[in-house]
């Protein structure tokens, strides 16, 4: 029997993961972080649907946009601002910034398609290892270009895997939208190496914890790879300041499709109120200790 | 005797008879074939869980080695021409050694990606440099060129066994027929051997030669052709050399140091002529002779580099000879330093 999915639960994912990049995006003008940082916002219900699933073990790749994936794998909110401020304490003490995180079996690079490659061959160590773990990638619509991917959907296929591809598909590479860089469909290209690709266009995170739950199982049983493409919103600009889209497409965007609001209708408003108070309380104390966090020694890079 | 195929052949049988985590992944790999120049003989009837001969996907089979590194595997690439390392650069400057550093230590990724470099076959521009240049000074990556003058096999099995670095081994074409010296025929030499990590140094001198004019580097097969030119100077023309021959390239030491056995020869001769099959420009042989210059000061009489001509390497057999370094070229640039 399918567990029910706990709403509560999912929704202070959802929140957390929004707050958190509100937060980042709020604070960057006034200096808080250095370098560059790419949010997740919008796409809060891809993360938190499939991750709910992963098992102790179960390794996560994830890309440039990767803060979602690291908060709902259970990453620490303070390790992170810390990271993106560049302080000792951060994920990766200071030396990876926004995209480049390691934790426990997460890991994400900001290169888009290198980690395709690194991923299967993460799936395929547990496997000869004879460990039952499984690996879940996240890419974008935009790593779709990068040829290294079709090597990798080619290979996965080929020597069995135990893989989910996660493709979501924001329909825009920084500013080029998808229809100017992508031919043919997302499915059509797993499609082609013999690898069984679901889709959904929803940013409810029930559908995608559904979908999820599905495929994952799937992929437990049959130890073959498999893919979702996730078809989703990004609110936000790529990164800080980049957003050439028209604002009232945004707004619409953010009115008809906010994994939120749609998930919100699940809970009791004070139920929800009672939550969102919670976390931010958190990601405001996570945030002042990071701040407070002392840098890191330059032995440590290696300089 | 032992050619450095066979020796190199040995090293991985040994390294994948001792650690069950050592796997191989690579082009045409299977037997009979064994790998496009037979250095996997053997391999893939033996441990054939082990030894996965792939797609004609470079970068990937590099990725997916790096992922199982990461996850505690040893796994070795073979690439099946060194021109095509371009290929898998992405993954080796990107990803491979970047993350032991920016993850903080807490990621290691022990792989060995060995690769043919190299000329003289008549494979033309594409299937016959010396790209390890490109890659010298990747910040992470180990650089491994084996010679004869100590066993290259067991060069490789420490690399794969013991170094948890990702590690470029280099394996020059021509060197793989040739014979992995002995005493016997090493007997005109006095040799000194030092220790880089576990990668050999050379220090060649002829017995009973006089205090060098000139110190000679070079590795990999250019250090063959470095001995012929030893000998040749010192009875035709008394010019008396020593020869370093390190086999490892990269790191060097740290703070623009010299290299142990080159700084103790330098320190006689005063003079360095270095040697390599890459192109002339901005490469390993510029590196020793800055860290030279560093180290000695005016007490650097003269330096020099020989290497090859900075074009694409010509397919016809005449025009590749010109391409390429040869004992004359040392030796012609050798009565000119001294």
């Amino acid at each position: 029997m399918r567990a029910m999915p706990d709403h509560a639960a999912l929704y202070r994912q959802l929140y957390t993961i929004r707050r958190f990049e509100e937060t980042v995006l709020d604070a960057f003008p006034k200096g808080a972080f250095y370098g560059t940082t790419h949010t997740y916002i919008g796409q809060e219900a891809n993360a938190v649907g499939v991750l709910s699933h992963l098992h102790a073990g179960d390794i996560v790749f994830s890309n440039h946009r990767c803060h979602g994936h690291f908060i709902a794998y259970g990453g620490d909110l303070r390790a992170l601002f810390a990271e993106l401020m560049g302080k000792a304490t951060g994920v990766c003490g200071g030396l990876g910034g926004s995209q480049h995180l390691h934790w426990r079996d997460f890991y994400s690079n900001g290169v888009l398609g290198s980690t395709a490659p690194i991923a299967v061959g993460t799936a395929l160590a547990e496997k000869q290892k004879g460990s039952v773990a499984i690996t879940v990638l996240f890419l974008g619509d935009g790593a779709m270009g990068e040829g290294t991917v079709y090597e990798s959907l080619n290979i996965a296929a080929l020597w069995s895997a135990p893989i989910l591809f996660v493709v979501e598909n924001n329909h825009i590479a920084q500013t080029t939208p998808t229809d100017l860089a992508m031919a043919g469909s997302l499915t059509g290209r797993f499609a082609a190496f013999g690898i069984p690709a679901a889709e959904m266009d929803s940013n409810d995170v029930a559908d995608i914890y559904a979908a999820a739950e599905h495929e994952l199982a799937e992929l437990r049983r049959t130890r073959t790879p498999r893919a979702l493409v996730l078809n989703t919103t990004r609110f936000g600009p790529h990164s800080k300041g980049d957003d050439t889209r028209d604002p009232t497409y945004i707004d619409e965007l953010r009115a008809t499709r906010d994994p939120l609001t749609l998930h919100a209708t699940q809970l009791a408003a004070a139920e929800r109120q009672a939550i969102e108070s919670e976390v931010d309380a958190l990601i405001a104390a996570a945030y002042a200790q990071a701040e407070a966090d002392p840098v890191p020694q330059p032995a440590k890079a290696g300089i | 005797m032992t050619s450095v195929l066979e020796s190199l052949n040995r090293g991985l049988h040994a390294a994948f008879a001792q650690d069950e985590r050592v796997y191989l992944i690579g082009e045409d790999l299977l037997d009979p074939y064994g790998g496009a120049f037979k250095v996997s003989r053997g391999l893939s009837s033996q441990y054939p869980e082990r030894v996965w001969t792939s797609p004609v996907s470079e970068a990937a089979i590099t990725g997916v080695a790096a992922g199982m590194a990461l996850r505690g595997l040893r796994p070795v690439v073979e690439l099946m021409f060194g021109d095509f390392s371009t290929l898998i650069a992405d993954q080796l400057i990107n990803s491979i050694t970047k993350f032991p550093v920016m993850f903080n230590g807490a990621a290691s990724v022990p792989i060995v990606i060995r690769t043919p470099m190299g000329g003289r076959r008549g494979y033309g521009p594409t299937h016959s440099q010396t790209l390890e240049k490109l890659y010298l000074g990747v910040p992470g990556l180990r650089v491994l060129a084996p010679n004869t003058l100590s066993d290259p096999g067991e060069l490789l099995r420490r690399a794969i066994l013991e170094q948890d670095d990702p590690v470029f081994f280099i394996e020059n074409k021509v060197l793989y027929p040739k014979a992995v010296q002995d005493t016997e025929s090493l007997k005109d030499f006095d040799i000194d051997l030092a220790q880089d990590g576990f990668a050999p140094v050379h220090t060649l001198r002829l017995k009973g030669a006089p205090a060098p004019h000139l110190t000679l580097t070079a590795y990999g097969y250019m250090a063959e052709l470095a001995r012929e030119a030893l000998t040749r100077l010192a009875f035709e023309h008394e010019i008396f050399c020593e020869l370093v021959v390190p086999s490892q390239l990269a790191p060097l030491p740290a703070s623009g140091g010299l290299e142990a056995s080159l700084a103790a020869s330098l320190q006689h001769s005063g003079r360095l002529l270095t040697i390599e099959e890459g192109t002339y420009s901005l490469g390993w042989g510029a590196e020793q002779v800055a860290r030279a210059a560093q180290h000695l000061g005016s007490r650097l009489l003269a330096a020099r580099r020989v290497a090859a001509a900075e074009a694409p390497i010509p397919a016809a057999r005449s025009l590749e000879e010109a391409a390429l370094p040869s004992v004359e070229h040392i030796i012609t640039a050798a009565r000119e330093m001294v």
